[in-house]
């Protein structure tokens, strides 16, 4: 299976790249299967993540993965945010090829463990 | 927009001669070579004359050569017919390989080693070049193979093979080599090698996929993979792949007649390229020595990038590359050949693009393409984590 358009214009046209300077949460992880990483920057303002931005270094799959998670929760809250599935990502863009869907696992769960780590820290409740 | 295909070592187009020459066997010229009748016969008769030509390019007598289905085929045959033939009769279930085979002979060889062979794997040092006094020190009583490629297909890299069929020899020793990305590229004679086994592959020199050769020296013995019929001498059941070994023979023919010309064109196509892509982008590595490499090939690291992206990236652009990357195996595992030089570091293997040249490159290309290289790795680092962390190390 090739990439999907969707794919292909989030890894040509990486949305929300970069980082965040004084972010609010910030969480790297590292993929066992390939060695990649991916790093998510979040700007919280009460419960709500007002921007998102990350860093990957990884496949196209792997940026239009980055890319499409951070589209899909800016400006939604935090718990919002945790409801978010790998499934629901790769859904959103159309499909991955079967080989490519552990690169999805690691932008959900970057933003997870950012997310996580801040209510935490802040005595939010995650439900 | 015209692509620019820098993938010469993954395969070659069919050339025209080429084209020209087996379209008779697509027409009138049907016959199978096994009949006794005119049909037969006439093909017959041409498919001896491809065989000759594959021949004299190597410098064999043409009867050594057996048609195949390509270079897979080839080297599997010489490890399970190794097997079969040498290992019951003499005791020697021990085989030297190098660490950077292709995976035919790498994955073929790792199985034997968990059928209970004893399978030595050479090391390469950072420049890609083989361990002679490792092989040498490897070599015990019971080891009866060792197979050395004669040209890395990812780096280019030339490896000694008549130093190490001497070596072979002086010890009752076989020693084949798989010649796919060196045969129809740089001279070749197997009788100044002095090997028992070379492999060959046809679409690595302008002919089609699915023809390949194996030359078996005088006196040396190798059971069929294929049983059957009595082509190729009892060597290879099945009917021939006429269009193929027409080809392969014209092809050969050809390619032989031009290594010169081409070893100069081509190799000045590729210098260029490679002093510009190392001059102008930022901590990139060539993977395989200055010298000593075939003058088709540049495999480079792109330090902080991942080679999957660079590819999808250049295909974009209009630029055909390959990578070691693991992303882009089917196995998610990174490339032993770049992993094998470079001590096991994951993420020069992860960061290295293929950029191998062939007849059909330009010079006029390059400039295109070192600007699309630089743009590309440029916007992927500028969102790797990676560089970033690179770059606070460096306090900027
Ligand atoms: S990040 Fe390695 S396969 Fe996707």
């Amino acid at each position: 299976m090739d990439y999907t358009e969707k794919v292909m214009d989030h890894f040509m046209n990486p949305r929300n790249v970069g980082k965040i300077e004084n972010a609010d949460a910030i969480a790297e992880v590292g993929n066992a299967s390939c060695g990649d990483v991916i790093k998510m920057y979040l700007k919280i303002q009460g419960e709500t993540i007002e921007d998102i931005k990350f860093q990957t270094f990884g496949c196209g799959a792997a940026i239009a993965v980055s890319s499409q998670t951070t589209e899909m929760v800016k400006g939604k809250t935090l718990r919002e945010a945790l409801d978010l599935t790998r499934d629901q990502v790769a859904e959103e863009l159309g499909g991955l090829p079967p080989i490519k869907m552990h690169c999805s696992n690691l932008a959900a769960d970057a933003l997870h463990q950012a997310v996580k780590t801040y209510m935490k820290d802040h005595g939010i409740a995650e439900r | 927009m015209e692509r620019i295909y820098l993938d010469y070592n993954a395969t070659t187009p069919v050339r025209a001669e080429v084209r020209d020459a087996v379209l008779p066997f697509l027409n009138d010229l049907f016959g199978n070579p096994s009949s006794r009748h005119l049909e037969g016969r006439q093909v017959k008769t041409k498919i001896e004359a491809a065989r000759a030509q594959v021949a004299t390019a190597i410098g064999a007598e043409p009867e050594r050569i057996v048609f195949n289905a390509g270079a897979t085929e080839g080297n599997v045959t010489i490890l399970r017919g190794y097997q079969v033939n040498y290992k019951e009769k003499k005791g020697r279930d021990h085989i030297i390989i190098s660490a950077v085979e292709h995976p035919c002979i790498y994955d073929t060889a790792k199985k034997m080693a968990g059928e209970g062979y004893a399978v030595t794997f050479v090391p390469v040092d950072g420049e890609g070049n083989i361990d002679l006094d490792g092989l040498k020190k490897a070599i015990t009583e019971r080891t009866g193979l060792i197979s050395v490629m004669a040209v890395n297909n990812e780096t280019g890299v030339i490896y000694p093979v008549k130093e190490i069929a001497k070596i072979a020899r002086e010890k009752g020793i076989l020693f084949h080599t798989d010649a796919a990305q060196a045969i129809g590229k740089m001279p070749f004679d197997v009788k100044d090698i002095d090997a028992d086994f070379v492999t060959m592959s046809a679409h690595k020199f302008y002919a089609p996929k699915g023809i390949g050769a194996l030359y078996i020296k005088k006196g040396k013995r190798l059971d069929p993979l294929l049983t059957g019929g009595h082509q190729e001498a009892n060597r290879r059941a099945g009917t021939e792949n006429v269009v193929g070994m027409i080809a392969m023979g014209r092809a050969l023919e050809l390619a032989t007649g031009e290594l010169a010309t081409d070893r100069e064109r081509i190799g000045k196509i590729r210098d260029e390229f490679e002093r510009r892509i190392l001059a102008e982008v930022p901590h990139s590595r060539r993977n395989g020595g200055a010298d000593n490499r075939l003058y088709t090939t540049s495999n480079i690291s792109f330090r902080f990038v991942e080679g999957e992206a660079v590819q999808l990236k250049l295909d974009h652009f209009g630029i055909a590359v390959s990578t070691g990357s693991a992303c882009s195996s089917g196995t998610l595992d990174p490339s032993h050949v770049v992993m094998a030089m470079c001590n096991g570091d994951e993420e020069t293997a992860h960061s290295s693009i293929r950029f191998s040249f062939g007849k059909y490159s330009k010079m006029e290309e390059i400039g295109y393409v070192v600007d699309r290289v630089k743009e590309v790795v440029a916007q992927l680092r500028s969102f790797s984590p990676l560089y970033d962390k690179f770059l606070s190390s460096q306090g900027k």
